[in-house]
């Protein structure tokens, strides 16, 4: 079977703050296609990675190709959606309602001065009902609970109608029947729509469970495959220290506790 | 007709309110959802200090304002983007600063007078035919700007990262809001005076957000509430001898007090 068509590749990409060194070496492609988990320590690269792939920072070492193009010359960012960490401490007060968030999501596709057109709308509409937030339109962002606002963001990120979706720690203050919701759903548009997503998280039963791919991350890439082949005790151990051990959500999983 | 509108001075003096009650909430709504409105006093007493350049040089000193605090902003900017100082202490340390310059140089240009006191709190008579057209170009270049650039400055506004990873210019966009920021404040200082700009530019948006409705109808309404202070408190200053900015500020904060209580029984 042909290799599908490499949407984002790093070729020995390193990053260094001043003299610290935060990601090293990082050689990975991710493909049309691909549902890829990172999971890794905290202060591990896992954020500045995803800032360097989507040219926040530049790479003091290596390229980063995006599209079949060099970053510096990919000027469709349209192409990937990109989903914050901090979503759920949104300032409470801005005074923006759902619709004039998800409009963001088509500004990389309009130039200076340009105005919203008619399929603009209809994109942000269109994306506002795939996240089931289109009840929400004229509601502020600051009344809505940590899931729906992460459901907003979705949207603004699918309203430029994206080929890659990135989410940064998507779930973080959102609660458990809420991210159970919110994993079904980003599967769904992996599966229905085929849209590649890149998912970083802190939890790795979520990655285990919901992706196809996996990249551990500590520095440097401490493995990549497919979970069920690398999520062992002794890559835990490499990227969380000695102490850690995996527990499971599900109650009645006894397969991967310890 | 009323007897106000008799005297010439009085008609600039409209004039130039609305302009200047259109553009400074337009400008302060962006600052405000920024958390940057000490911006806008910051800048005021920046255009003090150019105020007192042109006293000094004997040139217009709306001129002086306007260049000094424009290039003010671009040094706030350039502070605050190098991280060496929080965004907070580079607007105390131009704050404070360019104050005490403006006093050295009108100590220097013998400036302690009666009409320092109305570039301090604003005055209906001293706005010149030359002002007006300075006022009223400059006020238009403003709205205009804020208007095409709506959607890059809502967007930087509500996530700067966000908005840098969709493609836009940011570092760009906040020189240009800085610099809007910088003559609004200037042009308005004749009639609202250094000390209490800041209030016009941030009391109006303040009041629009209390009716928790979208940015855009929050924009409006602050401009809506910015033209009514600044009409009522004109009427005001001719009628019972007041300073223009005191007047025009207090009908904003009463504005302000009756949303919070129409707000508060709506709810």
């Amino acid at each position: 079977m042909p290799l599908e068509e490499s949407y984002i590749e790093l070729n020995n990409v390193s990053f260094s703050y001043n003299i610290t060194t935060v990601i090293e070496n990082l050689t990975f492609s991710i493909r049309k296609g691909d549902y890829v988990g990172i999971i890794g320590p905290n202060g591990g690269g896992k954020t500045t990675l995803i800032k360097v792939i989507l040219g926040l920072l530049h790479p003091t070492e290596g390229a980063v190709m995006l599209f079949g193009k060099d970053h510096h010359d990919f000027k469709e960012k349209y192409r990937i959606g990109y989903v914050p960490q901090r979503v759920t401490h949104t300032e409470r007060n801005f005074p923006a309602t759902v619709f004039e968030v998800v409009r963001t999501g088509r500004i990389a596709r309009l130039g200076f001065f340009e105005r919203f057109k008619k399929e603009d709308i209809e994109a942000v509409e269109r994306a506002m009902e795939i996240s089931g937030i289109a009840e929400h339109r004229d509601t502020l962002i600051g009344n809505l609970s940590g899931g729906e606002r992460q459901r907003v963001y979705i949207a603004r990120a699918l309203a430029s109608e994206p080929e890659v979706l990135i989410l940064d720690e998507p779930t973080v203050g959102v609660d458990i029947g809420a991210q159970k919701t919110f994993y079904e759903f980003l599967s769904s548009l992996n599966r229905d729509r085929h849209l590649t997503i890149l998912l970083i998280s802190h939890d790795v039963d979520v990655v285990s469970q919901e992706t196809k791919t996996v990249l551990c991350l500590n520095h440097n890439l401490v493995c990549h495959g497919l979970p069920k082949d690398i999520l062992n005790e002794h890559v835990l151990e490499r990227l969380y220290g000695k102490h850690s051990k995996r527990v499971s959500h599900e109650p009645n999983d006894q397969t991967t506790k310890n | 007709m009323l007897d106000i509108f008799q005297y010439d001075f009085m008609i600039r003096a409209f004039e130039a309110g609305i302009a200047i009650g259109i553009v400074a909430p337009l400008i302060g709504m962006f600052l405000v959802v920024r958390r940057y409105s000490l911006m806008a006093d910051t800048l005021a007493h920046v255009s003090f200090a150019g105020v007192a350049i042109g006293l000094l040089l004997k040139i217009n000193p709306i001129f002086s304002a306007i260049g000094l605090s424009v290039i003010a902003g671009f040094g706030i900017e350039y502070l605050r983007n190098s991280r060496r100082i929080s965004g907070e202490s580079v607007l105390a340390i131009f704050l404070s600063g360019s104050l005490a310059i403006a006093v050295i140089i009108l100590s220097l240009a013998k400036g302690f007078n009666a009409n320092l006191f109305s570039y301090l709190f604003g005055s209906i008579s001293t706005v010149t035919a030359t002002d007006l057209v300075v006022i009223i170009t400059l006020a238009t270049i403003v709205f205009i700007d804020v208007v095409f650039l709506y959607k890059e400055l809502f967007f930087t506004s509500f996530d700067t990262e966000l908005a840098e990873a969709s493609g836009l210019p940011v570092k760009m966009i906040n020189l240009t809001m800085v610099t809007l920021a910088a003559v609004a404040v200037a042009i308005s200082i004749r009639i609202v005076g250094v000390l209490l700009i800041g209030a016009l530019m941030v009391i109006p948006v303040i009041s629009a957000m209390q009716y928790g409705r979208g940015f855009r109808f929050t924009l409006i309404l602050s401009v809506i509430f910015s033209i009514v202070s600044v009409i009522l408190g004109l009427f005001a200053s001719y009628y019972y001898n007041l300073a223009s900015g005191g007047a025009i500020v207090v009908v904003a904060l009463i504005i302000f007090l009756l949303s919070l209580v129409f707000v508060g029984e709506g709810t």
